[in-house]
């Protein structure tokens, strides 16, 4: 047992990644666009980087920031929210409201330690299936850049680990 | 004479507040020291660790711990009394949330240690001497409790029964409680003794909260005249009301500041910061992007307003260790 405290590793130890890095990311789209530019892409067969697992919502402004959170904390390497064109919202006001909720809960992301480039909203309409492939593919190669989050083995096991001090 | 059941307090990582509600319980303590034996009560009773251990396992009827738990010795101190008890209720926000020591889970232990020992301006420790877990001295050796690198309350420790929410409970929360567990009809395991609705529901000003309410800036106390008599939020404070637990008859707000949050969300509530970032992020007036991120730069410190008495219980629980460089929070 070491004497002092502050000499011990800070970090918790990464896990080991037998695999190469796959990103797992979290998207939530709205019913109205983004997740019919989805189902467009799927039926127009346009292939994209098949990383991201879909939650249907009935709008961006239905993306409560627990959702994100929630993600990130069960193990998500990003989380991607789409939805209607400023103007377009079915529900006249919601992607505004996503976008101001966005716009804060990014900068409270960062001071948590979560690079920015894990979250992303986007203006997704039905018909730009082509857009929706490029962020796809865009979004996924970002989160690969910054590697794993590692937030759910840092929860539980972290604490096992400080234990030994 | 029938025994009385027995009921022991203690402390983790908090200020003292939470003893001092019970002092405050003012005559209605006598009352309680007539229904109950106080067997243990560090602040106010000398009674020892080793007086606990020898109590037989499930003895004591209820334990209050409040204080989060950040050293070795805390977490000890919570399991051993968790096997003396057979109720073990979190008594205020440090041990329901974590409350504002576990503010430190934005830090890493290096960083604390550092502050508190070489960098603040109040110290003085020429040799940079760094606390031990053990010490040799002529020949007698000591040890010293161990430091967490992450605060957590009460509940991520030991099994909890019953939550007391406040920083500190008011009296009347702590009284209403203590009836609840006298009274024989025990609440549903888990349960937070007040009431499960938000703050706003019996704010004083809540006729004054416009329905639709839209802001170009927010302002901190010290920024604006306030109003007496008008909703706090619709004056552009940051108000953790909706957010937030009531049950404490809003002493915040009578006293014309903002509730900050200490009774911790609703039980349809997970995460108290992430819901009052909703609420409060939705009233911005701008739908420009640049616009918005200027009304909501006027909030200077997201995470200390929102998770002000509740980050350990947050879905992060703490800010991720190894990412401490990259953000506006930087130890002095």
């Amino acid at each position: 047992m070491p004497d002092t405290l502050p000499n011990l590793p800070q970090t918790v130890p990464p896990m080991a990644e037998p695999q190469p890095f796959e990103p797992r990311i979290v998207a939530f789209f709205c019913n109205w666009c983004t997740y019919l530019a989805a189902d467009l892409a799927g039926t127009s067969r346009l292939k994209y980087a098949p990383n991201v697992r879909v939650v249907r919502v009935m709008c961006s402004g239905r993306v409560d920031p627990q959702f994100v959170l929630n993600a990130f904390a069960q193990g998500a390497d990003g989380v991607l929210i789409g939805g209607c064109h400023p103007g377009d919202c079915h529900y006249q006001e919601g992607n505004y409201k996503a976008l101001r909720r966005y716009r804060l809960l990014k900068r409270m992301l960062v001071e948590m330690g979560i690079e920015e480039q894990r979250i992303r909203l986007e203006w997704i309409s039905a018909s730009e299936a082509e857009r929706f492939r490029w962020v796809m593919n865009d979004m996924v190669e970002h989160v690969r850049a910054l590697g794993p989050l590692h937030l759910k083995p840092a929860a539980a096991e972290a604490f096992a680990e400080e234990v030994t001090v | 004479m029938a025994e009385k059941p027995k009921v022991a307090f203690y402390w983790c990582a908090s200020c003292g507040g939470c003893e001092e509600t019970v002092v405050d319980l003012a005559e209605a303590v006598l009352d309680v020291v007539a229904a109950v034996d106080i067997v243990f009560w560090p602040v106010a009773l000398d009674f020892k660790r080793k007086d606990v251990a020898a109590m037989p396992d499930g003895s004591i009827l209820a334990t209050f711990i409040n204080g989060a738990i950040r050293s070795t010795e805390q977490e000890e101190m919570a399991h051993l009394l968790r096997r003396k008890s057979k109720l073990l209720l979190a008594f205020g926000s440090c041990s329901h949330l974590g409350g504002i020591p576990g503010l430190a889970n934005l830090f890493d232990r290096e960083s604390i240690l550092q502050d508190v020992y070489r960098d603040s301006p109040s110290t003085v420790n020429q040799e940079g001497v760094l606390p031990l877990r053990h010490h040799k001295d002529n020949g007698h050796s000591v040890e010293l409790p161990g430091l967490y690198e992450t605060v957590r309350t009460l509940c991520q420790v030991v099994d909890v029964d019953y939550y007391i929410p406040g920083c500190p409970p008011t009296p009347r929360i702590l009284r209403t409680a203590l009836q609840t567990l006298l009274g024989g009809e025990l609440p549903a395991k888990g349960a937070v003794l007040a009431p499960d609705s938000a703050l706003c529901e019996e704010c004083p000003r809540k006729d004054s909260k416009p329905d639709n309410l839209s802001l170009a800036a927010f302002k901190r106390p010290h920024q604006v005249m306030i109003d007496e008599e008008k909703c706090l939020l619709a004056q552009g404070l940051l108000c953790m009301g909706p957010a937030t637990r009531g049950g404490c008859e809003a002493p915040c707000v009578q006293g014309n500041m903002p509730c900050t949050g200490c009774c911790g969300p609703t039980s349809r509530v997970k995460d108290q910061g992430a819901k009052i970032l909703s609420s409060l992020a939705s009233l911005v007036e701008s739908k420009d992007e640049a616009d918005i991120d200027a009304a909501l730069a006027t909030i200077p410190d997201p995470v200390g307003s929102f998770y002000r008495y509740s980050l350990p219980s947050s879905l992060l629980r703490r800010k991720k260790l190894g990412n401490l460089s990259n953000s506006g929070t930087q130890t002095r």
